[in-house]
């Protein structure tokens, strides 16, 4: 595969496929069934275009990898610029790899407009993996703001009673931190004369501008994260988009925000990191511990499971913000394996939610005796969104707590905290739906998993238990990557206290 | 050709344009039967033409009629724009004029003179020819803001730009006498190098600068001149609303653009804080004002007084990188009113237009592809990428954090957030919204002219990003020719 431009293909790919079912004919229902069809065969090429940049992936390498570079406009200097490192590696493949796992999942949740909802999320597929790879600041923003459009569409269209209300909530607030950020991107563009995100990254602004610049290209990712107290969308977007809407919300987009904390914040402005940091812990902290104690009083389950993204994403960005070689890494594996859980959990919701028309775990209770199977796969998922040793959750959040620890005490401290909430909401969660009396008579009619929902479960389960049980294969990927990283900010961050203790004297 | 005729050189697209106006008069009066299509089908052919005159001319600067007349890159670029757009209202307007039972020939005749005023007026080079193609543009607009005789929003549309028309062009003519008096000339080259020493005399022309800058502001319906817009382009009938937001309105920039960047190009400092002014007071009340429309032309309206706001935050900019910003944005500006526009008037219910938003609702169920098509436009006038009408943002963006013009950026893109919300709007009635089941269902004009607008306009619009080089470096010439010297 050498030579290949591998990584457009698996961007464009797609968006392809989005153009063919656009342009399928006939009656209603050859049209859901064909574009389901091609919907299934694209993401999976995609999926196994994307395991292609596996094997030609050098993981020794700490640079940026299958690079392609081709002039788009030149009169401003600007190109199509694409390239992953042991950063990007990972999301690109989870992009890839719930797509199919959504569209497995839609076959039976959704029951409208099939053709629409097939071109949105190969919309978004594309949208989510061009994220991943630009090196082009204004290619990278034209993908980061892309994926607002489908996923607008997904939740008005497709989503519960208060979708409209989320819906627009949720694009008008994103698009809200994105103007702000464009204006850094703009700022950086003119002060270095290129949009080329490597150039920039060894570019050493001054400190003031620095500042500011930290302030707006923080605003669109924090509010993308989602960061207390820029997290109100979050739970209503979640609990009105469709089930497989949440799991690329959940999957993917939350850690596009956490991707460009580490992408672009640290490299390109380390001085101002270092002063905002104590602020991002606090924000983050007040989050781990708000959000935990508020998903302990929902009784709606997506409610919940939505809420309690908030901390582990907040997890995630304290790892980022120790900038160690550890706690860096563990973010990553902690991203990732929020990817995977939370995905699988809101497919969880879904499969619930179809047998029994309920959310409420008020109203749910005993769906052990008639679904073991689900039950199990449940448990799995439980047990690593609260971070069991044997689970991705727990590498991730042991990496991050270990650099935290060596950075701040009180910080890794509180964070701890956050995972003793989360076993108390989620055991919980597990418990009032899978326990108790066997009372409602449509749980007592409940059938188990049937073939298309271990398709999707079971490679989820294998993951999480690979994750936790042999990380080194997730982690060997992103050691040289995360190591450069953290040595060039150290290097900048010494440079600029040597710059100014030698103005002092 | 102008070798041919060297009096006349580089007017010569112009002449060729008046003659043809004068001769499809005749035509139309002697023809008594379906005259109005067969004027309309050759004032387009005639446009083409005159277009690629146009374009034939060149980018070098080539002067006629004693420096009256001028013709440059930019000139070039804003008149093939020009021409397109009206082109494109003339095409929208076939069906439309037949079935409102308005199918007279002078309707292309007048877009053909307004056209060609339009044209002077970005080719002048002197405040007296300025004024005078400003006028036969202004008197053709008029009459076609009205020319749907028996309707009375249109008659009170048409009454309403003459009355404040007729007073905006009297505070333009009296700014140029005042430039006139405290400059001793009104040749814009004579301007630009004239010496003005820093007394009254400065003063004198400076006030003058501003009032010939509200006069061209009424035109750009920039705010706050903006006030006739909301109502004109509703009364007006819908193919001279389009033309009005299109055409019109980029003739009138690109002479704001001329006037600010040549003849007064050393009182920079001074205008663009008017413009700064201008540019964020249109491109906020634009898009606050658009939330609580109902009516899609108004809504149109104060999207048009927003899409003005931000072209000219390339012209506060004030140099050669803000102009070509604006020009792309302008460029694409016209495609995508266009081609919205070319939806509202597709539209019907029982054979009549329909104008509310609120009739869009299930659009996307019966006509799945029209409705796409809207979405694409209303996506790429909010300005979301990887739509063209973000790269356009981009560009006048980028000339204004260039010249740290913070003040202007900031609070201009948070106002794109507001606009996203009425443009999203949209989409939601379309994509979202049950249709009112006591209505009948939307039926859609069968119309060859309206369609292949249409089309044209989506392919722009979908494919632009693959050649975005073209447009730039065209732009960039242009705007290269202003500032020159």
């Amino acid at each position: 595969m050498a030579g290949w431009p591998i990584l457009s293909l698996t961007t464009f790919l797609p968006l392809l496929g989005a153009a063919f079912i656009f342009l399928l004919r006939g009656d209603a229902e050859t049209v859901a069934r064909n574009s389901r069809n091609v919907a299934l065969w694209t993401s999976t090429i995609t999926l196994v275009l994307s395991l292609f940049i596996w094997f030609s992936f050098d993981p020794t390498n700490p640079g940026f990898q299958l690079v392609e570079k081709h002039e788009w406009i030149p009169d401003y200097n600007i190109n199509y610029y694409v390239g992953i490192d042991g950063i990007s590696f990972w999301f690109v493949l989870l992009s890839t790899y719930l797509t199919v796992i959504c569209v497995i999942a839609s076959w039976d949740g959704i029951k409208f407009r099939v053709r629409e909802c097939m071109i949105a999320f190969l919309v978004l597929e594309t949208a989510m993996i061009g994220t991943f790879c630009a090196l082009d600041f204004f290619v990278f923003y034209m993908f980061f703001e892309g994926s607002l459009i489908p996923m607008f569409m997904i939740v008005g269209i497709w989503g519960g009673p208060r979708r409209i209300y989320a819906t627009f909530k949720f694009f008008l607030y994103s698009l809200f931190g994105s103007v702000l950020t464009l204006v850094g991107i703009l700022t950086m563009y003119f002060i270095t004369g290129t949009a080329d995100i490597p150039t920039i990254m060894g570019f050493d602004f001054p400190r003031e501008v620095e500042m500011w610049l930290w302030l707006s290209v923080a605003a669109a990712f924090a509010i993308k994260v989602p960061i207390w107290p820029f997290h109100t969308w979050l739970p209503d977007t979640h609990v009105e988009a469709p089930t497989i809407g949440s799991v690329d919300l959940a999957g993917v987009l939350l850690k596009i925000g956490c991707y460009g904390l580490i992408r672009f914040i640290l490299p390109i402005m380390p001085e101002a990191t270092e002063f905002f940091a104590p602020l991002m812990f606090a924000f983050c902290l007040i989050g781990v511990v708000y959000c935990s104690l508020i998903c302990l009083v929902q009784d709606d389950m997506k409610r919940m499971i939505a809420y309690s993204s908030i901390p582990h994403m907040a997890i995630a960005v304290i790892g980022i913000f120790c900038v160690t070689q550890e706690s860096i890494q563990g973010a990553i594996m902690v991203m990732l394996s929020h990817g995977f859980v939370s995905g699988a959990l809101f497919l969880c919701v879904g499969v619930v939610y179809e047998r029994t028309h309920t959310r409420d775990m008020r109203y749910l209770g005993g769906v052990v005796h008639r679904m073991p199977v689900f039950a199990f796969v449940l448990m799995v998922l439980t047990l690593s969104a609260l971070a069991l040793p044997g689970t991705g959750g727990f590498v991730g959040e042991f990496m991050i707590l270990f650099g935290a620890f060596k950075v701040n005490t009180w910080v890794a401290t509180i964070a701890n905290l956050g995972t003793i909430l989360c076993a108390a909401y989620m055991l919980t969660l597990y418990r009032r739906v899978m326990y108790g009396e066997l009372e409602r008579d449509d749980i007592k009619s409940l059938v188990d998993l049937d073939a298309r929902e271990l398709v999707m479960f079971v490679p989820m389960v294998l993951i999480v238990l690979w994750m936790g049980i042999y990380p080194s294969s997730f982690l060997d990927v992103t050691r040289a990557s995360s190591a450069s990283l953290v040595k060039n900010y150290h290097a900048a961050l010494d440079k600029a206290h040597g710059s100014k203790s030698a103005a002092v004297e | 050709m102008s070798a041919l005729f060297p009096l006349f050189g580089a007017a010569i697209p112009e002449i060729i344009l008046a003659i043809a106006g004068v001769g499809l008069i005749l035509l139309g009066v002697f023809r008594e039967q379906d005259g109005a299509r067969l004027v309309s089908h050759l004032t387009v052919v005639v446009l083409v033409l005159v277009g690629i005159l146009v374009v034939g001319e060149g980018h070098d600067r080539q002067m006629v009629f004693n420096g009256m007349f001028q013709t440059d890159a930019f000139a070039v670029f804003v008149k093939v724009l020009v021409i397109v757009g009206a082109a494109l209202s003339i095409m929208l307007s076939l069906g439309y004029l037949q079935i409102e039972k308005m199918d007279r020939f002078e309707f292309p005749i007048l877009i053909l003179f307004a056209t060609l005023g339009m044209m002077m007026m970005i080719s002048a080079n002197d405040l007296i020819s300025l004024f005078v193609g400003m006028e036969l543009q202004g008197l053709s607009l008029y009459v076609l803001a009205a020319f749907h005789r028996e309707n009375a929003r249109s008659s009170e549309a048409g009454l309403k730009y003459f009355v404040l028309g007729a007073l905006s062009t009297g505070l333009m003519l009296y700014g140029i006498s005042l430039v006139y008096g405290f400059a001793g000339t009104t040749n814009f080259d004579n301007l630009k190098t004239m010496v003005v020493p820093a007394d009254f005399h400065k003063i004198g022309i400076l006030i003058g600068l501003v009032f010939v800058l509200a006069g061209a502001a009424f035109k750009v319906a920039a705010v706050p001149f903006h006030m006739w817009t909301p109502d004109v382009y509703e009364g007006a009938p819908t193919p001279v609303t389009s033309f009005f937001a299109g055409a019109a309105k980029i003739s009138a920039i690109g002479v704001l653009v001329r006037i600010l960047c040549e003849p007064f190009l050393q009182f920079t400092s001074d205008w663009t804080q008017i413009v700064i002014a201008m540019s964020l007071g249109s491109v906020v009340i634009g898009s606050f004002a658009a939330i609580r429309q109902t009516n899609i032309k108004r809504l149109l309206a104060y999207s048009s007084i927003a899409h003005t706001g931000y072209g000219m935050i390339g012209l506060a900019a004030g140099n050669a990188q803000g102009a070509r910003g604006m020009l792309i944005y302008l460029a694409i500006y016209v495609v995508m009113n266009a081609g919205a526009f070319a939806v509202v008037l597709g539209m019907r219910r029982q054979g009549m237009l329909v104008e509310n938003v609120s009739d869009l609702a299930g659009f996307a169920k019966s006509h799945p592809l029209l409705a796409a098509a809207m979405a694409l436009f209303m996506l790429s006038m909010a300005g979301i990428p990887p739509s063209p009408g973000f790269f356009g943002k981009l560009y006048v963006f980028m000339a204004a954090v260039e010249v740290r013009l913070y003040v202007v950026v900031v609070p201009a893109l948070l106002a794109s957030v507001v606009g996203a919300y009425y443009y999203l709007n949209i989409i939601k009635v379309m994509y979202f919204d049950k249709p009112d089941p006591n209505q009948q269902a939307l039926d859609v004009m069968e119309n060859d002219s309206i369609a292949w607008v249409l089309v044209c306009s989506t392919l722009f619009v979908l494919l632009f990003n693959f050649f975005p080089a073209a447009l730039v470096s065209k732009a960039d010439v242009a705007a290269r020719a202003l500032f020159m010297g």
